[in-house]
């Protein structure tokens, strides 16, 4: 079964928290099989059930419920404090939870994988506060991100291929970057860096991207390209942003959900949460 | 005056007067006689011959032509009998070594009627040794009476050393009973030599001493477990005490300082320095030098360290390891100062009377006086940093700048005295512990550097920013230590500790006592 | 912060002005072997303590190119590489003891009234045994040392702190007589090397020559190693390990790789070092002979191939002529000169020339 990646679809509100656990196992998805052979047969990508994660008694996620779709783009909202980041950390297997389980596909148990398996087996993480390599030109950041062998042995012979080059250039070309091309990462602006990030992120080609605040510090122009980006890579790829520019979120997100201290608090259309009392309560404000 | 200087002889000589006959007799008897009469006032003991024996034992005993006895008293032979005017003139008596020795005994008899517990446990103790069967009577009614159990130990054994020896199974029986019940080395020896082929023939004799000996060995074990766990604790509170210190500068400030060892040093010359003052400037009151020492220690390296901070320290927050090499730097340059100023030879640092001597808990424990000192100094020292960063201002502020330094500056922390204050801090207890270093171990250039690579091993192991895991890392490596000791060695007691700690870390990267949180990146 | 300097020294490397300068001190090195076999009478024949000594340099630019490697490319500061130095020169030792001792024990176990060869004495009268530990000793305990450090991800002065204990512990181990290693007085009395005596010119020359060949291989293999991607992922490890690992890099693989093959260089270096000065004993080991040849580095400019060569040299150059003239002033110098380079020289010397080049 092969459904086009049609909006109307990706709007419904597949979670619904009355209905129990297992009755919205399929999330709101576009049902396909993802690529790279990722078993993904219900038409969800992730799964997150009853995560709790607790540091020396404080509860950074509570008993958390989250299923994203494959090719679906899900915004995170919620005030400082909720818990976002800890569940980008719990989902790169840079924090265990403490219960519950995580599933990327239907196979991949990601409680048990570590950081790099987790990366390598698909889902990529861009960080809040832009991290690039500084010491290496643009060029060469992209070169270690793209999809390929990373073991030392392939590193120590790797040769790039004209179809990599290619691919880089083309990415280069997507993130305006072209020009620094060669130029030492470390002079870019707050800006140039996130989308150089971003950059190594698509050339990394994984299926569910993870991304911490990316319009942080970018002009408006930048903004308002980078939500033009996400949504072409919506679709291809499955997309968690992480974001408190609620104009931002406005403009890429038709599906959201709210955290708030560690816990669903609610999720369906940008308007329909806007909408909810408890969401105005704690995060809008009225 | 003159009255008073004639008398005095007189009044100290009263004492003797009582039984002068007591040293008449002894004067007068050939060799023979005086054994005789130092065997039986040994087996009847009696607090007026004391002074007797006592002079008889520093060698101040006198006699003239005839006989007649003398005290040396403050330089003077007195004659012991008042009353008999002195014929010729007065020669030292000369004791051969078997009188000597039961000089020794016989004084030891007469002290077990004192008074302070001290001396009737060295009494007791030297008549183990020497005791003889005809003492055993006396013996065994101070025995009954014998308030003090280390002193009813000691005079056990005295008496089972003797009655080993009895002809009668059940005497013998009885020793071997008694051995059981103390905890002294030479018991066990004293058993096992029983127990030894054909030494002992009464069958029931030899089951009591192998119960006897059993008892004897768990009690000793006890000695020794309690002895190692001293050591333990006292090598802890020295690491302790050189990585306290370092929780502030490098657990607080993330400042690495190499040149750590180095204050340990240097407070170390600070109380070889005052003691030097004292002696020259004060003799009769150096005992108490490291009192004095504690503050100039201090103050000294706490001096350096804020000099040193405010100087190049400060110049590289945020580059941890260009921290370590320049403050290697810096303690290659205070070694090498301290050998031109002080020579590259160890100083002597004495320890004071009080510090001197031990604490004795069980016959086979001597608790050192300057190691308890030490331990109870360090929990002092402890409890005092821990009061000052976090009952104080200074400590709010610290905290302040080691967690949030950006938000700290902004609610007018200064953050820049304020780190150079904690780094002073810092320094100023290594100063501390350099002082309770000299007390117990060798003062030279290169002290602080075998004390800087295990203090950084408790830093690691007890986490950063926690003065508890500091505490409990250095208690724990300091008893790790001891215990591994005597089981493989020194070496490869650190070595499979040092492997230890890398395990460990396997488990718990962030030290015993981090705290936990979302990671911040 | 981290200028690229790693990349421009590898551009750099192949300008013709390095290429030509890297050239003309190959010919002097070689030079001053050949010369060294002209007789004493001549003017221009190179003293036997001369070549000793530059060869002493050498072999110690080798051991600080190995720790740039992991310091300046991995950003790992290690202060334990005195210990792979020392295992390297104590596997050496090892053939040496036993080709001046003949068929009979090392002269140190006689002394101790050892009756025979403690185990992993056996088979070190091979020449070709003791290359193989001389490369086994440093590479296995790297290996496992590294294994675990990774595993747990000690980083920065954690790490530093644990190599540092690392070989303090190493000089414990070898100043006890029981481990056989010939306690603090070391291996020494060395007569000979395959049947060559150890003292002659011609090997004196030979050995020189063979340090020469083997930092000119370091040198290469560092170079190889930063144009490739390799040593992209060890920079980019340097700057950002977590990117890394959210790239799909192993962190510990890279790190593990390049610990164990700068542990074996330091090795080699150290076998090297043995017979041409004639002792290894375990103040080779001291935490202080470790840390020194990080200011080496730091001297010359880490990151860079060359800065380590003449840190290593600069260091070591005035450490023999201080050592002589002003014997108490040398821990003046080289601890002022720790301070010095780490306040005002972050990028050593090389950084020094490299922005005079460019303004």
């Amino acid at each position: 079964m092969k459904l086009p990646a049609n909006g109307a679809f990706m709007l419904e509100p597949a979670f619904d928290p009355a209905a129990g656990e297992g009755a919205s196992r399929d999330a709101v998805g576009l049902g396909s099989r993802a690529h790279g052979g990722l078993d993904t047969r219900h038409g969800t990508i992730l799964t997150l059930e009853d995560i709790s994660v607790s540091f020396d008694g404080f509860k950074a996620l509570n008993n958390l419920n989250l299923y994203i779709g494959v090719g679906e783009l899900r915004c995170i909202i919620g005030p400082n404090g909720a818990g976002k980041t800890t569940l980008m950390d719990v989902i790169t297997g840079k924090t265990r939870p403490t219960t519950g389980k995580a599933w990327f596909g239907e196979t991949l148990d990601l409680t048990r994988l570590s950081e790099v398996q987790i990366a390598q087996a698909g889902i990529g993480r861009k960080f809040q506060k832009p991290t690039v390599f500084e010491a290496l030109t643009v060029f060469e950041n992209l070169e270690l991100a793209q999809k390929t062998n990373k073991s030392v042995w392939a590193s120590l012979g790797a040769k790039l291929t004209g179809e990599q080059k290619s691919r880089i250039e083309h990415t280069l070309d997507t993130i305006r970057l072209t020009a620094s091309a060669s130029r030492p990462a470390g002079l870019l602006s707050h800006g140039q860096k996130q989308f150089l990030e971003i950059g190594m992120l698509l050339v990394q080609d994984p299926q569910l991207l993870l991304l911490d605040e990316p319009v942080a510090g970018m002009t408006d122009a930048e903004t308002e390209f980078t939500a033009e980006l996400f949504k072409t890579l919506a679709g291809q790829h499955s997309l968690m942003v992480v974001e408190h520019d609620m104009g931002f979120v406005g403009s890429i997100a038709d599906h959201v959900t709210v955290l708030h201290q560690g816990t669903v608090l609610a999720e369906g259309s940008l308007e329909a949460v806007q909408a909810n009392e408890r969401v105005i309560e704690v995060y809008l404000g009225r | 005056m003159v009255f008073f200087r004639l008398l005095l002889p007189f009044f100290t000589l009263l004492p003797l007067l009582a039984h002068a006959s007591d040293a008449g007799e002894f004067t007068a008897a050939d060799a023979a006689g005086q054994a005789k009469l130092l065997e039986t006032w040994a087996a009847q003991p009696s607090d007026q011959r004391l002074p007797l024996l006592q002079a008889l034992q520093d060698g101040r005993v006198g006699y003239d032509d005839s006989k007649h006895p003398y005290i040396e008293t403050d330089g003077n032979m007195v004659a012991a009998d008042a009353d008999t005017p002195a014929t010729g003139e007065v020669r030292k008596l000369r004791l051969n070594n078997r009188l000597r020795g039961l000089v020794i005994n016989a004084l030891a008899a007469q002290q077990m009627l004192s008074t302070d517990t001290a001396v009737r446990l060295a009494a007791a103790q030297q008549l183990q040794r020497s005791a003889l069967p005809g003492q055993i009577p006396a013996l065994e009614q101070q025995f009954q009476g014998e308030p003090a159990s280390a002193v009813k130990a000691a005079l056990a054994l005295a008496l089972a050393n003797l009655q080993l020896t009895d002809p009668a199974p059940q005497v013998r029986l009885h020793a071997v009973r008694l051995l059981g019940e103390t905890g002294d080395p030479s018991a066990q020896a004293r058993l096992e030599s029983v127990l030894a082929a054909d030494a002992e023939t009464d069958a029931s004799v030899r089951t009591a001493a192998q119960t006897s000996l059993v008892q004897v060995k768990r009690k000793l074990m006890v000695g020794d477990l309690l002895g190692q766990a001293f050591s333990g604790l006292s090598l802890g509170s020295i690491l302790l005490l050189a990585a306290l210190g370092l929780a502030i500068t490098f657990g607080l400030l993330g400042v690495i300082n190499m040149a750590h060892g180095e204050m340990l040093m240097l407070g170390a010359y600070a109380t070889y320095v005052v003691q030097v003052g004292f002696q020259r400037l004060a003799p009769e009151a150096l005992a108490w030098y490291p009192l004095v020492a504690l503050p100039v220690a201090f103050f000294v390296t706490a001096a350096i360290g804020m000099a040193l901070e405010r100087t190049i320290i400060r110049h590289l927050y945020g580059r941890p390891l260009e921290t370590l090499l320049a403050t290697w730097g810096i303690s290659l340059m205070l070694i090498q100062a301290v050998r031109l100023i002080f020579g590259a030879q160890n100083v002597e640092v004495a320890n004071p009377a009080w510090l001197s001597g031990g604490l004795q808990v069980l016959p086979n424990l001597v608790l050192p006086w300057n190691r308890v000192v030490i331990i109870g100094f360090a929990l002092f020292v402890v409890v005092l940093t821990w009061l000052l960063l976090n009952k104080t201002r200074l400590g709010l502020n610290v905290r302040a700048v080691t967690q949030n330094r950006n938000m700290a500056a902004c609610c007018g922390v200064p953050t820049g005295r304020i780190d150079m204050l904690a780094f002073g801090l810092g320094s100023g207890i290594a100063g501390l512990g350099g002082v309770a270093l000299s007390q117990i171990g060798n003062v030279g250039p290169e002290l602080g550097q075998s004390y800087i690579i295990d203090s950084f091993l408790v830093v690691v192991l007890g986490g950063v920013g926690q003065l508890a895991g500091s505490v409990s890392a250095a208690a724990g490596l300091g008893i790790a230590n001891k215990i591994l000791e005597p089981q493989i060695g020194a070496v490869l007691g650190k070595i499979l500790i040092l492997a230890l700690i890398i395990l460990f870390i396997q488990k718990r990267p962030q030290g015993l006592f981090a705290l936990k949180g979302r990671v911040i990146d | 912060m981290n200028q690229p300097l790693m990349v421009t020294a590898a551009h750099k490397a192949g300008t013709p002005l390095a290429i030509a300068i890297g050239v003309v001190v190959a010919v002097l090195l070689v030079s001053m072997a050949l010369l060294s076999l002209l007789p004493e009478s001549n003017p221009l024949q190179v003293s036997a303590y001369t070549l000793t000594l530059v060869g002493k340099i050498l072999c110690y630019a080798i051991v600080a190119l190995a720790l740039d490697l992991v310091w300046g490319y991995a950003g790992m500061l290690s202060l334990g590489h005195g210990l792979f130095f020392a295992l390297g020169g104590y596997a050496m030792g090892m053939y040496l003891m036993r080709e001046a001792s003949g068929d009979g024990l090392p002269a140190f176990m006689t002394f101790l009234s050892w009756s025979e060869l403690p185990w992993y004495w056996y088979g070190t009268q091979h020449f070709a045994w003791a290359l193989c530990l001389v490369v086994l000793a440093p590479g296995l305990l790297a290996l496992v040392f590294g294994f675990f450090a990774f595993r747990s991800r000690i980083k920065g002065v954690y790490f530093s702190i644990m190599t540092q204990a690392l070989t303090f512990a190493g000089m414990l181990l070898f100043f006890r007589n029981e481990t056989g290693f010939g306690g603090n007085n070391g291996f020494t009395n060395f007569h000979s090397i395959l049947g060559f005596s150890i003292t002659s010119p011609g090997t004196r020359a030979v050995l020189f020559l063979l340090t020469v060949a083997l930092l000119a291989a370091s040198l290469y293999l560092g170079w190889r190693l930063a144009r490739s991607k390799f040593g992209r992922v060890l920079t980019a490890l340097r700057d950002a390990e977590n990117r890394l690992m959210f790239c799909g890099y192993d962190p510990r693989g890279y790190k593990l790789f390049i610990w164990v093959l700068s542990a074996v260089l330091c090795g080699l270096a150290g076998a090297l070092y043995v017979p041409q000065v004639g002792i290894i004993n375990p103040s080779e080991m001291s935490p202080t002979n470790s840390i020194e040849a990080a200011v080496w580095v730091a001297l010359g400019g880490r990151g860079s191939l060359v800065g380590p060569l003449l840190g290593a040299g600069v260091v070591n150059g005035m450490k023999s002529w201080f050592t002589v003239a002003f014997p108490e002033y040398w821990l003046f110098f080289l601890g002022a000169l720790f301070i010095v380079v780490t306040l005002y020289l972050p990028k050593g010397v090389i950084g020094l020339l490299k922005k005079r080049g460019d303004a």
